[in-house]
């Protein structure tokens, strides 16, 4: 690339990366991938449409895909690839989708995940509307969100907290 | 949901709902895409589209785009070494056009830079020049319109004549019926990582469908032996027949052998609608004739799927769209004309249904002008009709296995009704619009059933291999089948497990290198065959395990069998673990999996052309507000054949995943073309259901095993996609008094249809 | 660029005029990932903390910072003061969307379906811009100019957004038809603010820029019998139908359009009527 390089801080999953010599309107979402070595979020659209790349900044969940990335500096980035804590191997949500039958293709997997966890921060036990609206921000194709839903109830039944 | 399948005890076999063994991983974020795959020193790769659905290429310049820093590689059809052209039936449609452009989108060059950036503007600098010409948009126009191709414009005509042709009945119904053009839309899009090999061939991580048959076309375009394009199935992210017909796979190749590096295309979800086929779309004559009892005395129909420019399967489809047009319904008499056409339209083959859909859309709405006309109610006259064991259908070929369809239907009409909505803006039409008070909602029900064949047809050997190798107690099974987000990753372990009867049982890499093909992921075909071979590859091994066992202990095989994980004699003398049986021997087999022999159908459509065959039945409830179009599904009650269900989580989940697709279709989803070119390649607006717009599914699995099927298990994933949009119109019209002959049913088709007084 | 200061984010636009402005990037962002924009220079605003937030004023005035997310729009002590661009922000998107979009970007876009226009139309908002040099306040009519076109010149920033709060017997309506329900954008909408003697109606999503209402409010004035409750609701919504200039695209029809926005009309005024608004 031949334009002016950007050079920036980002942290993520409490630890910080340098950014070097990136193009300027790179989202946060292909510094991720691409530059970050943290490819679990995904890139399903571009557009903010299909949520497969849900991130918490400063513990707000937003797609990466319309974050610029070099606008997120001094900020606290969580991706899913930070979601469980350095003692377990994965959350309650997570081991809900997948005894739920919550995942198939999986590619819409981690943004659905970011997304729960973040509706049960907030409301620790969600009407069923409530989690259908929580989640109408993740597109799934494979799921119907039929075990989707069920994984949330799971979740929420064993008494967790995002 | 009412889950008549038993579970499996404790470990994980045959009729379990077991765990995927990939799910930790996905939900960590973990598990490779192909779009997730790095390589040292990758190049970034984009497509150059035409943005003309029908023009002459009078120039391709690429000067300016190879200047550009970073730039690599530019390549168009000059540069394509091997066949100019691919195709899954007809090799039909260049690697890169050639100075004909037959649809928007169609691809005309690509580069590789070290940026996508770059890439991008690589694009923006190559000069074409273009001669817009006159196309072809409206099917009909195809019989009559100089040929867009050499081979022609109309890709195949299906008759089928059936009994007497000049049969009538009391009753007569009649109606044309329109499809709307459906997108597979899958949340990964299209992706793909080539490397070049030192032998001077390719190595290709792929999400596709089929991996021998990509390799086959592959090699082909690059003049290049099989053996030497090695691809490996990359984590996909859904596919729904999107991913049967290439894509961008010759065009990564070729990139990475002509830089020498790795190259990696993913498209962009706009790119990605113009990258692959989408659903035929559909205008469909029927006239019913019946007795005054609603028995159906003779069927005539025409129909016409738009093919768009180039043929993938077009020819399969209309095949199937014809076989079905007379539905799980015992029809004495038929006079069936289909047609695929060749048009400037996009490209369409595949998806999900694969022609079943459009033809259920116009039996369904036929069978309920039916009851009407016969004063029956839409499950008696469907009842009254269907199909089972034994019946003849409209193609000859007598129902050889299960058809359980009245089963289905009474399974589909024992299910409790939804509750009144709660008093919730959510529960309305309308959602968060706040649109809808309680007083503007009416609510309707709908039926319709539908029938789909398992496997491919008409004298097709879709076969599978898959080996299995047992070491230690530990197995390792290969199969290329192509794992799409369904689940026969999971399957796959179950049956070894089962056959087996030990617990280490995980799947090798999907590779053409090292097994031989699985057919492709589709046609509901992987659970039989694919789960036949992994059947067959582990009873093979298991014989030779106990042979072993037996000869090393001076034992008769006959008097050993394997358990729960040890091989036991009935008189206690030999009881050893599989793991400590046969110290470092390998057991291995390989097997290639056949499933009988069809044929093709004759002049008129007869034939014993369909190996098996899967029935299921949706009732749909609606909320309607009629006054602004808007509709909300309630729920979704369905009753489905299938066979037995070998891991019934995951039947439920491609029951769920299937009704939401059509529901998609039902109400939301259609490819918008102006002149052949789409207006909306984005989900900004191809609108797919969301979790606020997915109804509740009940669903009761109707278990009558299959005789030849591994297990018994029909395939399970088209049949719930086959009916459940035409049950969801049904229940439109039944809110709304109107004739809806077209899905997706747009708001205007509500709120400005005429109303009829009286 | 990312100041957390509004005098350091004005200086950054005086200084770079060629800079585009970032807020929530729903809008930014999507076409640079589409490669239809390609900025030299970002200013990206969303952390200005003096953009961000409302307050009430004695005059019982609104005053909302443009860098308010659609989800701080949603709390309940806002809803109370404005239920309709509450109402309006909930159509929005998605919760991540909700949670990055703002009112300065929906007004900074001025797309003919922008979510919040209609409300901030029919509430007669004063939009404050600020530059280095000078601010200015204009009617949100004066600010939108055309489709995606505003009065705003380079080095200018949107910064606060000030609408009347509801008064007790204010009723306030919004009401927006898209084909799914949820993540869509408006194929009609409408926002219906009844109070101080007034009946106001906006439309959005039918016209290049929101539409008032003028002849339908007039009428409304006349022949609403708010103590009885009653008004001929059909002519009423013939009237703001006849207010719209809808067109044909993708999304949707002209005739669809203008058929939804009567019928959201009427309803709106049911709903004002049922709810004991009062307009004397």
């Amino acid at each position: 690339m031949t334009e002016v390089q950007e050079h920036y801080t980002l942290r993520v999953n409490g630890r910080d990366h340098a950014v070097e010599d990136a193009w300027l309107g790179e989202s946060l979402l292909y510094v991720l991938r691409e530059r970050l070595g943290l490819p679990g979020s995904k890139s399903g659209c571009e557009q903010g449409e299909c949520g497969s790349c849900s991130v918490t900044v400063d513990g707000v969940l937003v797609c990466a895909c319309l974050v610029l990335a070099a606008s997120a500096v001094e900020t606290e980035i969580l991706t899913i690839e930070g979601l469980a804590g350095p003692d377990d191997p994965m959350t309650v949500v997570q081991e809900a989708f997948v005894t739920e039958g919550g995942v198939q293709c999986g590619f819409c997997t981690p943004g659905l995940v970011m997304a729960v966890h973040d509706l049960l921060e907030r409301i620790p036990e969600p009407s069923d509307l409530e989690v259908r609206e929580a989640i109408s921000g993740n597109l799934c194709r494979c799921t119907g969100y039929g075990r989707v839903l069920a994984a949330v109830q799971q979740a929420v039944a064993r008494g967790v907290r995002g | 949901m009412t889950d008549t399948a038993t579970r499996a005890p404790a470990r994980d076999g045959i009729g379990a709902s077991a765990v995927r063994p990939d799910g930790v991983a996905k939900t960590k974020g973990a598990f490779a895409f192909t779009s997730d795959l790095f390589a040292e020193g990758l190049l970034w790769g984009r497509t150059l589209r035409s943005p003309h659905a029908s023009a002459r290429i009078r120039s391709v310049d690429t000067e300016a785009a190879r200047a550009i820093p970073g730039v690599a590689a530019v390549v168009t059809a000059l540069d394509v070494p091997g066949l100019p052209t691919y195709g899954l039936d007809e090799a039909d449609q260049p690697v890169f056009a050639i100075d004909v452009v037959r649809y928007a989108g169609e691809p005309i060059a690509a580069v590789a830079a070290d940026h996508p950036e770059t890439a991008r503007r690589a694009l923006e600098a190559i000069v074409v020049h273009y001669e817009v010409t006159d196309g072809v948009y409206d099917p009909e126009e195809a019989f009559d319109a100089p040929p867009i191709h050499p081979n022609g414009n109309v890709f195949r005509h299906v008759p089928i004549r059936k009994g007497d042709p000049d049969a009538t009945g009391e009753v007569v119904v009649e109606g044309m019926y329109e499809v709307g053009m459906q997108d597979q839309a899958f949340m990964g899009p299209e992706s793909g990582l080539a490397i070049p090999a030192e032998d001077g061939g390719v190595e290709l991580y792929i999400s596709t469908q089929w991996l021998h048959v990509d390799r086959d076309q592959v090699a082909a375009c690059l003049d290049l032996p099989p053996e030497k394009v090695r691809l490996t199935l990359g984590g996909v992210g859904g596919a729904f027949g999107a991913r049967e017909d290439v894509s961008l796979q010759v065009h990564v190749c070729l990139l990475a052998l002509r830089t020498g590096r790795p190259v990696r295309m993913v498209y962009s979800r706009e790119e990605s609608f113009h990258g692959h086929v989408h659903r035929h779309p559909a205008r469909i004559w029927m006239r019913h004739h019946a007795g005054a009892d609603g028995r159906i005395v003779k069927l005539e129909a025409r129909l016409l799927l738009d093919g768009g420019a180039y043929q993938s399967t077009s020819t399969h489809v209309i095949s199937n769209a014809a076989c079905f047009a007379s539905g799980p319904y015992v029809v004495p008499n038929a006079v069936i004309d289909g047609y695929s056409v060749r048009t400037n339209n996009p490209p369409c083959g595949a998806m999900r249904g694969f022609g079943a859909v459009q033809a259920c859309f116009a039996h369904e709405g036929q069978m309920d002008k039916l009851a009407a006309a016969c004063g029956l109610e839409p499950v008696e006259v469907r009842l009254r009709n269907a199909m089972a064991h034994g019946d003849t259908l409209v193609t000859g070929q007598v129902v050889a296995g299960t058809l359980p369809t009245r089963e289905c239907i009474e399974a589909a009409a024992a299910l409790p009704l939804p509750p009144d909505p709660a008093d919730d803006w959510l529960a309305r039409p309308g959602g968060t619009g706040r649109t809808t008070d309680r007083s503007d909602v009416q609510r309707g029900l709908g039926w319709a059933v539908g029938l789909k064949n398992l496997m491919y047809a008409e004298g097709a050997d879709d076969y599978s291999t898959a080996s299995c190798r047992l070491e230690g107690g530990f197995a390792v099974i290969t199969s290329a089948a192509a794992e799409v987000g369904q689940g026969f990753v999971t399957l796959a372990a179950q049956i070894g497990r089962t056959v087996l009867g030990i617990d280490d049982v995980t799947l090798g890499p999907a590779q053409t290198a090292t097994i031989g093909s699985a057919g492709s992921t589709s046609a509901s075909r992987q659970t039989w065959m694919s789960g036949g071979a992994v059947e067959a590859a582990c009873v093979a091994v298991r014989a030779q395990v106990l042979a072993h066992v037996a000869a090393s202990r001076g034992v008769p095989v006959a008097e050993l069998a394997l358990v729960d994980g040890r091989i036991a004699s009935a008189d206690g003398s030999v009881d050893v673990a599989v793991a400590e049986a046969a110290p470092g021997v390998v057991f291995e087999a390989t097997e290639e999996f056949h499933h009988h022999r069809t044929h093709p159908l004759d002049a008129g459509g007869q034939g014993q052309a369909h190996v098996a065959f899967a029935v299921a039945c949706h009732r749909a409830v609606v909320d309607v507000d009629a006054e602004l179009g808007l509709v909300r599904v309630v729920q979704i009650a369905t009753g489905q054949d299938v066979g037995k269900a070998l891991n019934p989580l995951a039947v439920r989940g491609q029951i769920e995943g299937g009704i939401a697709q059509g529901v998609g279709l039902a109400v939301l989803e259609e490819i918008v073309l102006d002149k052949g070119r789409i207006r909306n390649p984005s989900f900004t607006d191809y609108l797919i259901p969301t979790a606020l717009d997915m109804p509740e599914v009940v669903a009761t699995l109707i278990e009558q095993p299959e005789p030849g099927a591994p297990f018994g298990a029909k395939g399970v994933g088209e049949a719930p996609t086959v009916s459940s949009h035409a049950a969801v119109v049904a229940a439109i019209r039944a809110a709304t008094g109107l004739d809806l002959a077209r899905c997706p049913v747009r708001p205007q088709d509500i709120a400005l249809a005429p109303r009829v007084a009286g | 660029m990312v100041p957390t200061r509004l005098d350091d984010a004005l200086r950054m636009l005086a200084e770079l005029p060629e800079a585009e402005i970032l807020a929530g990037g729903t809008d930014l962002m999507n076409e640079v990932n589409h490669g239809s924009r390609r900025p030299p220079a970002v200013v990206a605003v969303n952390r200005v903390a003096e953009m961000r937030g409302w307050s009430l004023d004695d005059g019982d005035r609104l005053h909302i910072g443009a860098g308010t997310t659609y989800t701080d729009l949603l709390e309940p002590a806002f809803a109370r003061r404005c239920p309709a661009l509450t109402a309006a922000s909930r159509t929005v998107g998605s919760p991540q969307i909700r949670n990055a979009g703002t009112v300065g970007g929906n007004l900074g876009t001025a797309s003919p379906a922008g979510d919040t226009l209609p409300v901030l139309a029919a509430l007669d908002a004063e939009i404050v811009v600020a530059s280095a040099h000078r601010t200015r306040r204009l009617p949100i009519a004066e600010f939108i100019t055309g489709v995606k076109r505003t009065a705003l010149v380079p080095g200018e920033l949107v910064v606060e957004v000030v609408i009347a709060a509801a008064g007790p017997g204010d009723v306030q309506e919004y009401l927006k038809v898209g084909t799914r329900n949820a993540m869509v954008i408006s194929v009609a909408g409408l926002a219906l603010v009844v109070g101080d003697g007034a009946v106001r109606v906006a439309l959005g999503s039918v016209g290049p820029m929101p539409i008032r209402a003028t002849e339908a409010e007039a009428w409304a004035a006349e022949h609403v019998d708010w103590r009885r409750r009653t008004a001929d609701l059909a002519h009423f919504g013939a009237l703001v139908a006849g207010a719209a200039r809808p067109i044909d695209d993708h999304r949707s029809t002209a005739d669809y359009r203008r058929h939804a926005i009567g019928v959201l009309a009427a309803r709106a005024l049911r709903r004002a009527l049922a709810t004991g608004a009062s307009a004397a």
